[in-house]
């Protein structure tokens, strides 16, 4: 498990940040993003996977979560 | 365009690692590139953060001096203790002219060392019983000082020293905040570590110290400079355009910053960040805690400066966003003289950068200002982030290069030929004696401040006294000149 942060870009699209390796990446598909189940599954641009307990929509962005490697890029 | 074509610096690069053993070979071809803009992450074409490589020339520094001499040092009315032997502090000591208001030794104390000088016993015995008296003796000789960190070097780790225990009671006893950070220098693989766990120590020691006070009156234009070390007096020349166009600045971090403004940052309205790659975590941290967007912007060069301040301007009303473009006409003339005295001597020629933490892609739009162009630039510790946001700023076939060895960085520069080597002072020389003239990038090369519109102008002309400076047509000696059509006869 690895504790990470996800924020809104300007755009308006999730960005994901994993502070022990300062990585930061934008988010390419979520698995479920509507207001009652959000989290899931994502996937980030650079190929690697994490999942996120699927929750109801955090309140407010940025917020840190608990996620867990599915499969890294490098 | 560069000089080079893609093809030409691809060879260049391939060249250079020639001389490696295969391992070390293998190694270095991830942290050189051929920029390409076109593509959207840096990590399909350079690595970096990574260790430097056991017996290369690496111009890193360590965490201890990412945490003391950037992160913390700067705060000028808190006394840092370098604990541990005194090497690590002396030698580093007032060497980034971080300026400020203050008098030094009696309420200000950035130019002073202060270290508990390890000695023999105290890393047989553990040094904790030295850290309790030094912290005293500090308040009865400093009764003016705002607080204390501890900047762990190396040996305080390796001993496991608890400068957390002494450092809480000693708070208690002098009743001001006393700040430990385990930055010991061994730590990760450069001073961006040492950045990370500054970060982390402002957020658990001081950040929250006066949450739920409303002594503070805040406005709805408070903003912050954070990652400004007013260097040459940046900050100031940064400050002073944020004021003019309506903004009120509550707090520099932290050149000429305070512990007081630390503390009332999180009643800002907006964190602007210059050196994203020493602060961003604590803008990240304040984005989530206290809801305070942060936005980068970069304050080299007025093309630039112009794009920053209307981007700052959109995250308030209509009478910031006035203020902005008033002050970008304020000065719009101010810079076109500059550019009007300068570019047509500057005007083509290149640059080659290797410096940290933000200036390899900030500054390259001041150069591109003046006409100049930038040929190669790298990082000393930069990560994939600051990558990401470089590639697009650079011309295309042009040179990357992350943690540049000091052969690999010189069979660059005699190959790409620049004009002019933006580096440090261990660089300096080497060039200069090479024929090619060098302005520190990381001091300014004592001048400054290069921040905002008066710092442009500063800028502009440094980089026309070295490139102009008559030396550079005395390079080759009288009696080497092959073309000098009055051969003496000979001696008979
Ligand atoms: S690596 Fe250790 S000993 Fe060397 S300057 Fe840094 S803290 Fe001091």
């Amino acid at each position: 498990m690895a504790n990470i942060m996800i924020r809104k870009d300007a755009a308006g699209s999730y960005v994901f940040y994993l502070p022990k390796r300062d990585l930061e990446d934008s988010i390419v598909s979520m698995e479920f993003d509507t207001p009652e189940k959000w989290g899931g599954e994502i996937k980030l641009n650079n190929g690697g996977t994490y999942l996120i307990e699927p929750q109801a929509l955090p309140p407010r962005f940025p917020i840190s979560l608990r996620a867990r490697r599915l499969d890294a890029a490098e | 365009m560069s000089v080079l074509t893609r093809e030409e610096t691809e060879a260049l690069i391939q060249e250079v690692l020639e001389v490696y053993p295969d391992k070390a070979k293998k190694d270095r071809a991830k942290h050189l590139a051929v920029n390409d803009p076109s593509v959207e992450q840096s990590k399909k074409c350079i690595t970096s953060n990574r260790k430097s490589l056991p017996g290369v020339m690496t111009i890193r520094g360590c965490a201890y001096a990412g945490s003391k001499g950037v992160v913390w040092g700067p705060v000028k009315d808190m006394i840092h203790i370098s604990h541990g032997p005194v090497g690590c502090g002396q030698y580093s000591r007032a060497g980034r002219r971080n300026y400020y208001v203050g008098v030094t030794g009696i309420n200000s104390f950035g130019t002073m060392n202060f270290t508990s000088d390890f000695q023999e016993k105290d890393i047989v015995f553990g040094g904790d019983k030295k850290l309790a008296k030094l912290i005293n003796e500090v308040e009865q000789l400093f009764p003016l000082h705002k607080g204390i960190t501890v900047q762990s070097e190396c040996p305080i780790g390796l001993i496991g020293d608890d400068i957390e225990a002494v450092s809480k009671k000693g708070a208690k006893d002098i009743e001001k905040p006393i700040v430990p950070v385990r930055c010991e220098g061994f730590r990760g693989v450069s001073q961006s570590l040492g950045h990370h766990i500054a970060n982390d120590a402002v957020r658990d020691w001081v950040l929250g110290n006066r949450d739920g006070s409303t002594a503070f009156e805040s406005t709805p234009y408070d903003v912050t400079i954070i990652g400004d070390y007013n260097i040459g007096g940046d900050a100031w020349a940064s400050r002073i355009l944020l004021e003019e166009m309506g903004l009120r600045v509550i707090a520099q971090w932290s050149g000429d910053g305070t512990l007081a403004e630390m503390e009332n940052t999180p009643k800002a309205k907006l964190n602007l960040l210059h050196c994203y790659r020493s602060m961003n975590y604590i803008s990240r941290h304040m984005e989530e805690k206290y809801g305070i967007p942060y936005i980068e912007y970069n304050f080299f060069g007025p093309t630039k400066i112009a794009e920053a301040l209307r981007n700052i301007a959109a995250f308030f009303d209509d009478h910031i966003k006035e203020g902005a473009e008033r002050v970008i006409a304020k000065y719009q003339p101010m810079m076109q003289a500059v550019i009007d005295k300068y570019k047509p001597r500057l005007q083509g020629k290149k640059v080659m950068l290797y410096v940290g933490g933000l200036r390899p892609r900030h500054v390259i739009g001041a150069y591109e200002d003046l006409g100049m162009e930038v040929v190669g630039t790298g990082y000393e510790f930069g990560h994939g982030d600051d990558y990401d946001r470089t590639i697009k700023e650079m011309g295309n076939a042009t040179l990357l290069y992350d943690d540049i060895t000091g052969f690999e960085f010189e069979e660059f520069v005699k190959k790409v030929k620049p004009d002019l080597v933006g580096s440090g002072i261990k660089e300096k020389y080497v060039f200069q004696k090479m024929g090619i003239p060098l302005r520190q990038m990381h001091s300014w090369d004592y001048s400054g401040p290069y921040h905002g519109y008066d710092g442009f102008a500063i800028f502009a002309r440094d980089m026309d006294m070295a490139l102009s400076n008559p030396c550079w047509s005395k390079i080759t000696p009288p009696w080497k000149k092959k073309d000098e059509a009055t051969e003496l006869p000979k001696a008979a």
